[in-house]
């Protein structure tokens, strides 16, 4: 079998609240292939944002290993988390989190100032990146004279730049209206049928109905992990849970 | 990530905020300016002494022989003697009597005019040119001659620039000018080294109150052994006396070491003074790029999260702190110059001497280096923390 590209093996994240510890994720396993387009959704407090930190090599598990491409992200020290966030993952954020001194062409060329790329193919690829996104007239503006929508493409177009082998979405439509929504999930869409890997995180479940493959979160555990257009993805497995219970 | 790209980072990030750039720069450029003032008005005024030295020559000693009680003194040819048994270390001699006698010229009398009766070498030790006439020449000494070398100012003061064959009185003697010494500064005035007259010493020496010669001065072939030759003449003159009060030697570079080593002392100290401004700006520019990090969290933890490895983090902001400080560095040179300036005109004006407040390359440099190691080292700390933020805290901070 082809090696996943995103294998979670018994994957505990802990938190130590004082005298409280938190599980924000407990014995958490899934794999995830090369072009899959997967949602991770779950309530507020479900661990979300946790499977999020530890995909996107921002934090590590307490236990249990992470396997990106084959690599042991967990045995990583901060230099080589650093390059594989560079060089393997594009992050959309909710508050798009662009830098608002900086230009359009400017913030999508981050990723490729600390990939080392030289300044003029770097400013070549920021430009088409963002000519992709539909902004290449924009390349001068700042982030504050562009709608959220624009925004979130401009913060997609940075995230692809770097070609990287999974883009990670943690509630890339959060602050949107339903409208520029859908034209974002479209675009995300678009980068998936382009051959991407799209990892998308969302407590809505219209939303991750988008995807093709489920994986519902519940108290740090994995409920369900499947496909999106099952019944069982929607509604909440409670009596059948595989797990989850307190 | 290259040093050039932090540093055009670094500058778009100083331009964006000028005002409070500037604000935290001020004590650098406080700093750095006092430093170079102050180096620089000493450097003047060692010039300033120098050149007043320079004058008196370096290569100078002056013997003065005040004799043990009325007993003993020593003669003429006796100084000669030292000068001639050591050909090798001393290059002229001349006795030097100064008469504080009324000079009369027809009916007015200068009242400021130095009287001073020398040998037929005098002019040749001291670089002093005949414009017109001759000097004193050694049958002058020898035949004790009423002959006198006035100086430009009162040859165009009370000559009309033509005084050879006209007389003067000294005291009750009249004198016969028979030459004219070139000026020796730019500004010919009364009681400057131009309102002269020199006559020969053996002249001086009769017509003086005491009748003695107490003054010889010494020219050296090499100005480097003003020790050496100092030593010579005090072992000879202790031979003749057997008491070192009866005699002092004075070296004129002894004296520009002295004062020269005061000088240097004294802007020392206030250029430490100074510096310690230096240090309160560093520390100025660690209390606002900690507000800068501080400020910047979500920024740093986007960077990092697009892949921005620690050191690129730190780097940033280090060369942030580095071009405020080197930038405020510069300006403190620019400032410097200018207020160096201004006071070389200040003093010149109120003082009425010409003290050229000249900032050193050297302190120039220095303070550059200074301020922008003072930037990298005080901007360690904030971008130490910057760089070590955790990216997840970095990102949800607002
Ligand atoms: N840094 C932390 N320190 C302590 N506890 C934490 C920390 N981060 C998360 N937790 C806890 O871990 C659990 C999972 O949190 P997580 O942020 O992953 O949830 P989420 O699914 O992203 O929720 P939301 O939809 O509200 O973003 C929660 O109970 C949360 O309180
Ligand atoms: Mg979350």
């Amino acid at each position: 079998m082809e090696q996943a590209l995103i294998e979670f093996q018994n994957v505990c994240k802990t938190y130590v609240m004082g005298d409280a510890t938190v599980r924000a994720a407990d014995q958490i396993s899934f794999q995830i292939g090369r072009g899959e387009f997967v949602a991770i959704v779950g309530k507020s407090g479900s661990g979300k944002s946790t499977c999020m930190n530890i995909i996107g090599c921002l934090d590590i598990p307490t236990s249990g290993n992470y396997l990106l491409n084959g690599h042991n992200v967990g045995q990583m020290n901060k230099n080589e988390l650093a390059a594989i966030r560079n060089k393997m993952l594009g992050f959309v954020f909710q508050q798009y989190n662009l830098l608002p001194k900086l230009s359009l062409l400017e913030n999508v060329e981050i990723p490729l100032m600390y990939a080392g790329v030289a300044r003029e193919e770097r400013k070549q690829r920021a430009k088409t990146a963002l000519e992709q996104v539909g902004l290449g007239d924009k390349l001068r503006n700042r982030p504050n004279q562009l709608s959220g929508g624009q925004q979130q493409r401009v913060s997609i177009a940075r995230a692809l730049v770097g070609r990287p082998a999974v883009i990670l979405a943690d509630e890339p439509t959060g602050a949107l209206d339903s409208r520029t929504s859908r034209e974002v999930l479209q675009m995300l869409k678009d980068v998936h049928a382009a051959g991407n890997t799209v990892v998308l995180i969302t407590h809505d479940n219209s939303i991750a109905m988008q995807a093709q493959r489920i994986i519902r979160l519940e108290d740090g555990c994995v409920v369900y992990d499947g496909d999106a257009h099952e019944p069982e993805a929607v509604v909440q497995p409670r009596a059948a849970g595989t797990g989850g219970n307190p | 990530m290259k040093l050039s790209e932090s540093f055009s980072l670094a500058i778009r990030t100083i331009v964006s905020r000028k005002m409070r750039t500037f604000l935290t720069m001020l004590g650098i450029i406080i700093g750095v300016m006092a430093v170079i003032v102050i180096v620089g008005l000493g450097n003047g005024m060692q010039n300033y002494i120098r050149e007043s030295f320079a004058d008196l020559g370096t290569n100078t000693l002056t013997a003065m022989v005040m004799g043990r009680g009325s007993s003993r003194s020593v003669s003429v040819d006796q100084m000669y003697e030292i000068a001639s048994d050591h050909a090798d270390k001393f290059d002229a001699l001349s006795p030097t009597v100064s008469l504080s006698d009324t000079v009369r010229i027809g009916d007015k009398t200068p009242d400021e005019t130095t009287v001073t009766g020398v040998s037929e070498d005098y002019f040749g030790m001291k670089d002093y040119e005949i414009s017109s006439g001759r000097g004193i020449w050694y049958s002058d000494v020898m035949g004790r001659g009423k002959v006198c070398v006035i100086g430009e100012y009162l040859a165009n003061t009370y000559f009309d620039g033509s005084p050879i064959g006209q007389t003067l009185r000294i005291g009750a003697n009249r004198f016969t000018i028979v030459g004219v010494m070139a000026a020796e500064t730019d500004d010919v005035d009364e009681g400057g080294t131009d309102d002269c007259i020199f006559l020969p010493y053996s002249t001086a020496a009769r017509i003086s109150y005491t009748g003695t010669i107490t003054s010889f001065t010494y020219t050296l072939k090499d100005e480097n052994e003003a020790e050496t030759g100092k030593t010579i003449i005090e072992n000879a003159l202790y031979l003749i006396f057997e008491d070192s009060n009866a005699y002092t030697v004075i070296s004129n570079s002894e004296i520009l070491d002295t004062m020269n080593s005061m000088v240097n002392m004294i802007i020392y100290v206030l250029a430490g003074i100074a510096a310690i401004s230096l240090v309160v700006g560093g520390i100025g520019i660690m209390n606002i790029m900690l507000v800068s990090v501080t400020e910047r969290t979500q920024e740093i933890g986007i960077r990092k999260a697009l892949g921005a490895k620690e050191r690129y983090i730190m780097q940033q902001f280090v060369m942030e702190a580095a071009t405020t400080s080197a930038l405020g560095g510069a300006l403190g040179i620019a400032g410097g110059y200018l207020v160096s300036a201004v006071a070389t005109k200040v003093i010149t004006a109120v003082l009425d001497t010409a003290i050229t407040v000249a900032p050193t390359m050297g302190a120039v440099a220095l303070a550059f280096g200074v301020s922008a190691g003072i930037g990298i080292a005080f901007g360690y700390l904030p971008a130490k923390k910057a760089a070590q933020l955790n990216p997840i805290d970095a990102l949800h901070y607002d």
